[in-house]
């Protein structure tokens, strides 16, 4: 016999206490399924109401565990097994129940596959993953737009500096490096021992951008045109806002009139009636001009609409965007709809292609499902790219 | 040392004693109390120290789940070897643990004694703990220099084959007799080398026999296969495959003989401790009470078990094996037979009706009804999850010379075809560590052959 109690050496950690196996497996299952979603990213963000979360900048993505696969055999109609208990020939000890939804999927598991778990992702990082994953390019800023700031920046350390600044770490640093040295010293921590973070005074560059965002929100435009377009902005806004230290946005819904609206109320106005885009354009025209030095801001616009205008506001429409473009940095059009069949060949898409056939900075996405939006991001982003190339 | 520890320290003697008296045998008994945390990841690795592998981790938090809903109360762990290792857990009550020990014991004398469990033994060695800690070591420092990905890209493929070992074959087992290569001759000098240069002379290599195929029979043994056959498989590779082949070697007849093993020691348990005068005889009620759950045929309040407790059946089968036919006879059969001899041959048609066994099948839909059943029917209903180590039988048909790897899954004996999918995943992880093409004869829901080949995981 021999009976001990784990303890080994004189530790008073036994070494199984010092880790837990299971765990760090654990992790690792969940780091391969986050590498999982993270490679269809796109298809997972445009499926899950991510906007309505954009508030703490996490997603919430429900995810199913792996199944490490073994050879099995393929499950029979009847199964049979053994049991025990009170029972005889005959009797029914569950009854069945009616096949739910899908019914059995192929791969059922043996119970195992049922499970699912919540995993949320920072924003930042699904964006950074995005732009690594689509291979988009950085904005370009406009030339001359840069602004100097002035910025308090961390910078060396003190061995005076008001209380709130001491730095602890570094303090038990040298604390530890004196005691060392003479380690006759009673004293733990001495006055030589402080260290304080100081602040300098940086000019930094900073660049601003403002993002205007129009919306049609007459009749014509449904509940999965305004979803549509609603997820596509919040992902144009991320990607500019990866680039930018500083962004306004502006929201303008229109219908027969154009009214501001702030971020919150823009997604739910809804209007009546026919359509006249003019209204808007020339909203975000005055807005830009009143707010914004065009020398100091970047701009983006972007417009989403199921591409239907009255007729008799073409050239109105027209005029304002061709001034809006001469400085704008870009302009998108989206086009909602619920079939590609049309494919931008509507009042408005004519306009914007004529626009972008014409060289200006701008381009065009039609919409209609969520498969749609990611590969709009993508050509906005390079589109912006290939314009700057060309300059 | 606590109170528990001391009084367990003056007990496991004596019951050694009282044990080697009653006729077990065994190798000595390191007994080691350890926190509920540590039981519950000897559960899920199947032995303490063992290889890093996310599917550990998937198993692992089930366990954690099942724990906290209470429904998996994990009492002992021995690891069979000389010496025997045995944890005790630390929050068990010391009649629990005076129990446990007493089970041990009976569990080292089957594992000494038992041909499947003596033959592995003899094979991997009797060091089981140390080895898989040893394993886990090695992949450890694999990982350090060759990177996580890669090694766990291997460890996706070998655990996944784990099963698939032939332990009729020796562990350590030399390639097939090939054919022997011709030392390359050396070239003579002088005269006779000019003359061996003269055409038409020279050796007639051409006209030897055809080569044996590949493997020469159909081969059971994935991961041995894989070890020695895989095309520019690395060094590092072929360790983690015999490293995991290894221990399923000792999983094995851990798994094949559970019923048998877990009554002998539930039997055992019980005599012993029924016959030790030295322990207070609240002790031996308290632990008589928790031997009666041990052995209880159902969970909970529960009158009828879908699942049967191999600790109650194995329990009830040697109880009346030795006293029908004395202790004597009982040790000869634990000796020689495995599941699958004890159950077919010492499962009665009385037996099996005192224990009110039945057999049931169970639709898709989920009805479950009582069928009427042979005791043969019912003898192989419990054996079914045991066949092969749990798994299909999937044999290597041939290695073409272009490299390509023919599996076969022996549907024949197996009844039925394997779940597609997930045989096309199992294809890739194999594929992905062979280099080469690899496909899979098997049968398809209409029982028609079909050949399946590696998939990937969209996950």
């Amino acid at each position: 016999m021999f009976l001990q109690d784990g303890r080994h050496g004189n530790s008073h950690k036994h070494w199984y206490e010092l880790f837990s196996r299971g765990t760090r497996d654990w992790l690792r299952h969940n780091e391969k399924v986050r590498d999982a979603v993270r490679d269809h990213l796109p298809e997972v963000i445009a499926n899950s109401d991510v906007l309505s979360r954009s508030d703490n900048r996490t997603v919430q993505v429900p995810v199913k565990f792996l199944e490490h696969y073994r050879f099995s055999l393929r499950k029979q109609n009847e199964q049979t097994g053994a049991g025990q208990g009170q029972a005889k020939a005959g009797d029914t000890l569950r009854q069945g129940q009616p096949e739910s939804g899908g019914g059995q999927q192929g791969s059922g598991g043996d119970g195992e596959g049922e499970f699912t778990f919540v995993l949320e992702f920072k924003i930042d990082d699904i964006l950074d993953w995005l732009w690594e994953e689509l291979q988009l390019p950085n904005l370009q800023p406009k030339e001359g737009s840069n602004i100097d700031v002035d910025e308090y920046i961390r910078e060396g350390w003190d061995k005076r500096g008001a209380r709130s600044r001491l730095d602890r770490r570094r303090t038990m640093k040298e604390a530890i490096k004196r005691r060392t040295a003479v380690p006759d010293t009673a004293v733990p921590i001495s006055n030589d021992d402080l260290r304080f973070r100081q602040l300098a005074r940086k000019r930094q560059p900073s660049t601003n951008a403002v993002v205007f965002f129009l919306l049609d929100v007459s009749s014509s435009m449904d509940e999965h045109c305004r979803k549509l377009a609603k997820s596509f902005f919040f992902w144009a806004l991320q990607g500019i806002r990866r680039q930018f230290s500083h962004i306004d946005t502006v929201f303008i819904a229109h219908s027969v009139e154009a009214f501001e609206f702030d971020e919150t109320e823009f997604f739910q106005v809804s209007g009546q009636g026919g359509t006249k885009s003019s209204t808007a354009l020339e909203m975000a025209e005055r807005i830009l001009h009143d707010r914004f030095d065009a020398s100091q801001y970047n701009s983006y616009l972007f417009y989403a609409t199921d591409g239907e205008n009255f007729s008799n506001d073409r050239e109105q429409s027209a005029a304002s965007l061709e001034r809006l473009a001469q400085q704008l940095n870009f302009a998108g059009y989206a086009e909602v709809s619920h079939s590609n069949t049309r494919q931008l060949n509507t009042e408005v898409g004519r306009l914007w292609q004529q626009f972008s056939d014409a060289g200006h900075p701008c381009g065009s996405f039609p919409l209609s499902s969520e498969a749609d939006i990611w590969p709009a991001i993508k050509a906005f982003f390079s589109s912006q790219a290939e314009q700057v190339a060309q300059l | 040392m606590s109170s528990m520890q001391q009084t367990l320290a003056e007990t496991i003697p004596k019951l050694e004693a009282l044990a080697t008296q009653q006729g077990l045998n065994y190798f000595p008994v390191d007994f080691e109390l350890v926190p509920p945390s540590f039981m519950m990841e000897v559960a899920v690795y199947g032995l303490p120290v063992r290889m890093p592998h996310w599917s550990f981790g998937l198993r692992w938090i089930y366990q954690m789940i099942q724990h906290r809903m209470g429904h998996s109360r994990i009492f002992e762990v021995v690891f069979p070897g000389n010496p025997n290792r045995a944890y005790l857990v630390n929050t068990n009550s010391l009649h629990e643990n005076t129990l446990v020990v007493a089970h041990v014991l009976g569990h080292a004398d089957f594992s000494k004694n038992n041909l499947s469990f003596a033959r592995s033994q003899e094979q991997v060695g009797y060091r089981i703990v140390e080895q898989a800690a040893a394993h886990a070591h090695r992949i450890e420092e694999i990982i350090n220099e060759v990177g996580e990905n890669r090694v766990e890209r291997v460890l996706d493929c070998a655990l996944s084959l784990e099963p698939h070992i032939d332990t009729h074959q020796a562990l350590n087992r030399k390639r097939y007799p090939g054919k022997q290569k011709a030392a390359p001759a050396v070239k003579a000098e002088g005269f006779r080398g000019r003359y061996a240069d003269l055409p038409g002379e020279g050796a007639k290599a051409d006209e030897e026999p055809a080569p044996p195929k590949t493997p020469p029979q159909p081969e059971r043994d994935l991961l041995w296969f894989i070890a020695n056959y895989a095309p520019e498989l690395e060094e590092w590779e072929r360790d983690i495959f015999l490293a995991v082949r290894k221990e399923a070697w000792y999983f094995q007849p851990v798994f094949n003989c559970q019923i048998m093993n877990e009554g002998w020691a539930s039997y055992w348990h019980s005599r012993l401790l029924r016959e030790a005068d030295f322990l207070p005889s609240a002790t031996y009620v308290d632990c008589m009470k928790t031997h009666s759950d041990v052995v209880s045929p159902y969970a909970g309040d529960q009158q009828v078990a879908l699942k049967l407790n191999p600790y109650h059946v194995g329990y009830v089968m040697w109880e009346h094996i030795i006293s029908e036919f004395g202790v004597a006879k009982a040790r000869e059969i634990m000796k020689q037979e495995d599941d699958f001899g004890f159950v077919r041959n010492y499962l009665s048609r009385d037996l099996a009706d005192k224990m009110k066994l039945f057999s049931f099948s169970a639709k898709r839909d989920g009805e479950i009804t009582v069928g009427e059943s042979s005791l043969d029917d019912l003898h192989e209903n419990i054996l079914a999850p045991k066949f092969n180590f749990g798994a299909p039988r999937v044999v290597v048909e041939e290695l073409q010379k272009d490299g390509t790897l023919i599996l076969k899954q022996e549907s024949s004996i197996d009844g039925r075809g394997l779940e597609l999918e997930r045989a096309r995943k199992v294809l890739q992880y194999i594929a992905s560590i062979w280099r080469r093409p690899v496909k899979l004869l098997t049968l398809d829901a209409g029982d028609n052959e079909v050949w399946l080949k590696p998939e990937p995981d969209a996950a």
